[in-house]
């Protein structure tokens, strides 16, 4: 009879262990009431959150100016089907049209969206892929990997050219190794090249393609291991070099596009930047492995007149409260500047707005490593 | 939706609890049948004399521990339905198995959530560390020579045993397999075979000669080969539903060792060892949307020779020495990280040279001494860019001192460590010395002997490893030893009332550990390389509770069943933390274990179950970080026998019975229901 019980004790026991699991829902998205911004041309914008490796933690937010509200992480809830979601490390985000375009660098690809319901429309393969930008109708993808383009053993990376209505890989084109940044000049499309796999040999040079022919027709020499790079309104571009990390600091580079050659350099640690009409506004964070901390300064250049302005964009308070500045943007038409703090990484991060005079308008809590800020237009419709 | 998700946890909490309330008022029974007791006894014993001698020596040996010691060992170990040791360890209490899941998997212990790299792994009473990254892979342990696994919180309670053993916040014993050899017979030919689920061929061999009356050799050999796929599912409520298959988890592996052992005059013995372990795998990776298969492998070569002395040179006095050289190799090579001299391709050496000197003095009957002195030399070079070549030479020493009084047992540490750092190139990590005291005591506190209590204080710390200090761009040399401080107090009870309930052992700990200066490895773009993140402080409390209990439920059929429980708050508690007060990565708050056995004539049955509660796979206790919990059963049938007058073990086990697809970490996920068989005879 004890034995008996025993056993019914047992089986018991197990079964409402057994029953215990929770059936697993998609997280919802998590809303929170900011203060609303005027509606201008721009009227909200997506935030993308890297997530750190391996975690699959890429994720999305978003800022509606006229509500003022902030949708965190709204992908998941948009895409039920997406198995296990955005992905891993996002690592650029764009609005084109209508669409709205994630690069999904340790998924290997570019998600794209409805830039009005962010639900997914198309996910294009891209290994190993890594900024993306715009023009005449077609999207640039950066990637490290061309296994399939450029064969199994080829350092190089490549550029793909994605028809923005068919959603396709129509062209490619090899440039250097791991290339970055991507701007558009004209007809001509300008890729910073890093290196970054084979330390100390690094990449120095931009690589120029020709949209019509798509084709490298030269490198341009800057530094070594070229990471950020923009376009100014007047013919040049912006690319920072991240050195070596030890004895080669990181620096900041003017390009002159009518001679593809370096005209001018700052001795200016960048990390990020932004170029809004007239300003360049530039985060740099350098680790000092003489101090064994990070010398952060944030810094704004007069791209018409290429002269470092003495002022710093960020009231103290804002400085003193970021750890570890990473993403940067700012309104075109407003001019209020977004900037976030990826904290250590692991933890949600903080978006900080800041107005033109200085003032903050809020902060509020973000995915993992807030990082990539896309503007959508009033224009926008659904597809 | 989190919520509910805690209160269904107390329901089955409170099960679990009353399961073991139940237990203890398991004596009853015996009482309420005392005319058995005798005859049953007889039957016992002609029928399982070995089982029935294995739980004696345990519940004996754990009784008198001033610190809260598990052992699997023998039988017992073998019930459980284990490959490696990594499988057997979950059944502790306190313990959690990082299990990246599969054969080739890694699989490292943290104890009491202090962190992987606080327990230190004895082999045959020789410690195998990893000065590279603190990170000892359990799964490359087979359990087919190891004879006994012992988990010891703190430090194993002898006072005669080499400083390292004392140095750790946690010590983890395995023994392997002695010589035994029958009257008639000077040798033991032991082959075994394993199949199953991943493609599994496991033989193994095991080969013992007495070559003379003082002179026996053991030597073993065994190899491993799985193609390490199995079906896994991620899914999620009114979502997306997708199984795939793990790709690239395949591994090879060959262990071989061999140990001659001397008997010396009187009492000494002296043993040397040398073992070989080679294997090679694939690392399967993180799953991530769009991303089902990697292509990274990692090779692992270790050797290591050792040389072990026992002797005294006069009735009150023991000495021990040891003296060990080990040589480890591993390569990692990433196809998708291609740089100019072709795909990346990491090879790492490591050396250690360790010897030490242990003398123990009997000052009176009841007080033994000892001074473990010990030295260890740890290089590690690597092809690697910007690599410092770092070398790190550890002078550790511990005085100690053991008395022993009717019903008490009082002993006493004082371990003094300095260790220098080196480095042939770029900054070095600072030298480090360190003083710290343990104290610990067992009493038994009433006239009756099965119940003891005990308490122990210990201060221990653990040096950051080389690649916290100096792995390329991830490593930091201004990073700061972790330094841990443990409280436990506890208590055993043992009886053996005979009838029904043959024997019943409860133990039970609370706990309070503090950690400060934390490094925390999580996972990053690979498994072999990690974000250093330095998480501050920790404030762990504990409570362990654990119970043996062993029935005869009628002359033929007995049953064995143990129950383990532990609950435990491991806060983030760093000043000005944006996550204080959460609890850290992966320590789950609830965990639990079961384990049983029946015994009828030549068969025996298992089953196990181990439940580990909600955890968080991030410092942010939020809904995103939500890892569910999991839960396996395992069954095993075994028999055991002659045939054709040749001892046979045959068993055949499914794990994972109910099929519960899982992550123990994030993204990488375990496999669902599998087999195996096993066959072992002995010639």
């Amino acid at each position: 009879m004890n034995t008996n019980k025993l056993f019914m004790v047992l089986a018991f026991a197990t079964i409402t262990l057994t029953g215990c699991r929770k059936d697993d829902y998609i997280i919802p998205e998590e809303e929170e009431i900011l203060p609303p911004q005027t509606v201008t041309s721009v009227d909200g914008f997506y935030l993308l959150n890297e997530g750190n490796m391996n975690m699959n933690k890429a994720s999305l937010d978003y800022y509606d100016y006229a509500t003022g509200s902030y949708r965190r992480n709204v992908y998941g809830e948009a895409n039920p089907g997406a198995t296990l979601g955005l992905g891993d490390v996002g690592n650029d985000i764009g609005i084109y049209g209508n669409k709205l375009y994630a690069v999904i660098n340790n998924s290997n690809k570019v998600e794209v969206m409805d830039a009005l319901t962010s639900k997914r429309l198309k996910v294009i393969d891209v290994k190993n892929a890594r900024y993306i930008t715009f023009a005449k109708g077609k999207a640039y993808v950066s990637a490290y990997d061309g296994e399939a383009q450029l064969g199994d053993n080829s350092p190089n990376g490549f550029v793909a050219e994605i028809d923005t209505t068919s959603l396709d890989i129509k062209r490619t084109v090899m440039v250097g190794r791991q290339p970055e940044e991507m701007a558009v000049v004209a007809d001509k499309l300008y890729v910073a090249n890093s290196g970054g796999y084979s330390p100390p040999n690094y990449e120095r040079t931009v690589s120029v393609i020709d949209l019509n022919s798509f084709t490298k027709t030269k490198d341009i020499d800057v530094a070594i291991n070229l990471n950020r790079l923009k376009a100014d309104d007047y013919g040049d571009l912006y690319v920072s070099s991240r050195g070596d990390y030890s004895q080669i600091p990181s620096k900041l580079f003017v390009i002159d596009t009518k001679t593809d050659s370096v005209k001018k350099s700052f001795d200016l640690a960048t990390s990020n930047f932004t170029i809004v009409r007239d300003t360049a506004y530039i985060i740099g964070s350098e680790f000092s492995y003489e101090t064994f901390d990070w010398d952060i300064n944030y810094s704004l250049i007069d791209v018409k007149n290429e002269t470092l302005l003495e002022d710093n964009f960020l009231p103290q308070s804002v400085i003193d409260a970021i750890k570890t500045p990473y993403g940067i943007a700012v309104d075109p038409v407003s001019l209020n500047i977004y900037v976030t703090d990826a904290g250590d990484y692991v933890s949600p991060g903080t978006l900080y707005c800041i107005d033109k005079n200085g003032d903050i308008k809020f902060q509020v809590t973000t995915g993992d490593i807030p990082a990539h800020m896309a503007f959508k237009e009033t224009t926008t419709t659904q597809q | 939706m989190y919520f509910y998700k805690h209160k269904c946890l107390w329901v089955r909490v409170s099960m679990l609890l009353s399961l073991m309330i139940f237990s203890f008022l398991s004596p009853a029974f015996a009482q309420e049948f005392p005319g058995n007791a005798k005859d049953s006894l007889d039957i016992i014993k002609g029928f399982a004399l070995g089982e029935v001698i294995v739980t004696a020596t345990k519940v004996k040996f754990s009784l008198a521990s001033p610190m809260p010691v598990q052992i699997l060992s023998g039988k017992k170990l073998e019930k459980l339905n284990s490959l490696s040791v990594a499988d057997a360890i979950r059944y502790f209490s306190g313990v959690q198995l990082k299990d990246y899941g599969g054969i080739g998997g890694i699989k490292t212990i943290n104890v009491r959530s202090l962190g992987s790299a606080h327990t230190a792994v004895f082999y045959d009473g020789m410690s195998v560390g990893n000065a590279q990254n603190g990170q000892v892979d359990l799964g490359k342990f087979s359990l087919d020579n190891i004879e006994s696994i012992e988990l010891y919180n703190g430090q194993k309670s002898t006072i005669f045993q080499p400083a390292r053993g004392f140095f750790s916040s946690n010590t983890l014993f395995l023994r392997t397999k002695a010589p035994q050899f029958s009257k008639d017979k000077n040798y033991r030919l032991k082959p075994a075979f394993k199949t199953g689920s991943f493609g599994l061929v496991n033989p193994s061999l095991l080969y013992q000669q007495k070559l003379s009356p003082a002179l026996s050799l053991s030597a073993s050999a065994e190899r491993v080969e799985a193609h390490g796929r199995y079906k896994y599912n991620y899914r999620k409520e009114g979502g997306y539903d997708t199984t795939a298959v793990r790709q690239n988890g395949d591994i090879t592996s060959l262990r071989t060792e061999m140990t001659l052992h001397v008997k010396l005059r009187r009492t000494g013995q002296a043993s040397i060892k040398t073992y070989l372990y080679d294997s090679e795998r694939g690392l399967p990776g993180a799953i991530v949307a769009n991303r089902y298969h990697h292509v990274q492998r990692q090779w692992d070569r270790n050797f290591f020779i050792h040389a072990s002395l026992h002797n005294s040179f006069s009735k009150k006095h023991n000495l021990l020495a040891n003296i060990k050289f080990s040589n480890d190799y591993n390569r990692y090579l990433d196809p998708d990280y291609k740089t100019n001299e072709g795909a990346l391709d990491n090879k790492y050496y490591q050396n250690e040279l360790y010897t030490s000197l242990v003398n123990q003095y009997s000052l009176r009957p009841w007080w033994d001494v000892s001074l473990a002195t010990d030295f260890s030399l740890n290089t590690l070079s690597a092809n690697l860019y910007r690599f410092p070549y770092p070398s790190r030479y550890s002078y550790l020493g511990a005085l100690s001192s053991h008395m022993r009084w009717e019903g008490m047992d009082l002993q006493a540490n004082l371990l003094a460590g300095y260790i220098k750092e080196d480095v042939k190139h770029y900054q070095q990590g600072d030298n480090q010395s360190v003083l710290s005291p343990v104290i610990s005591v067992s009493a038994q506190p009433f006239k009756y002997k099965a119940f003891r209590v005990r308490a122990f204080y210990k201060e221990s710390f653990r040096m950051p490893t080389f690649n916290d200090l100096y792995y390329t761009f991830i490593g930091n040399s201004s990073l700061r030893p972790e330094v841990t401080t443990q409280y436990d107090v506890g208590a055993t009870w043992t009886i053996e009332p005979g009838g029904v309930l043959q024997s019943a052992s409860v133990q039970t700990d609370i706990y309070y550990n503090k950690v400060k200066d934390k490094i925390v490895a999580m996972p990053s773009s690979n498994l072999f390389r990690w974000t250093m993140l330095n998480l501050g402080e920790v404030d762990i409390k504990g409570l362990e509770a654990k119970t043996d209990l062993g029935f005869k439920l009628s002359t033929k059929l007995l049953l064995d069943l143990g129950l383990n429980y532990t609950y435990q708050k491991a806060i983030d508690i760093t000043p000005n933390g944006s996550t204080y007060g959460h609890q850290i990565p992966y320590a789950p708050e609830h965990s639990a274990t079961l384990t049983s056995s029946v015994l009828w004539k030549n068969w025996q049955m298992n089953y196990s179950f181990i439940y580990t509660g909600e955890r968080y796979s991030q410092k942010a206790n939020i809904p995103v970080n939500y890892v569910q919990p999991w839960y396996t059963s395992d069954i095993a049938l075994n028999w055991e026998g002659t045939l054709v007058r040749i001892p046979v073990k045959i068993g055949a086990e499914v794990n994972n019975f109910f099929n519960q697809y899982y992550d123990v970490v994030l993204n990488f996920p375990m496999p669902g229901r599998n087999y195996r068989i096993n066959l072992a005879i002995e010639l």
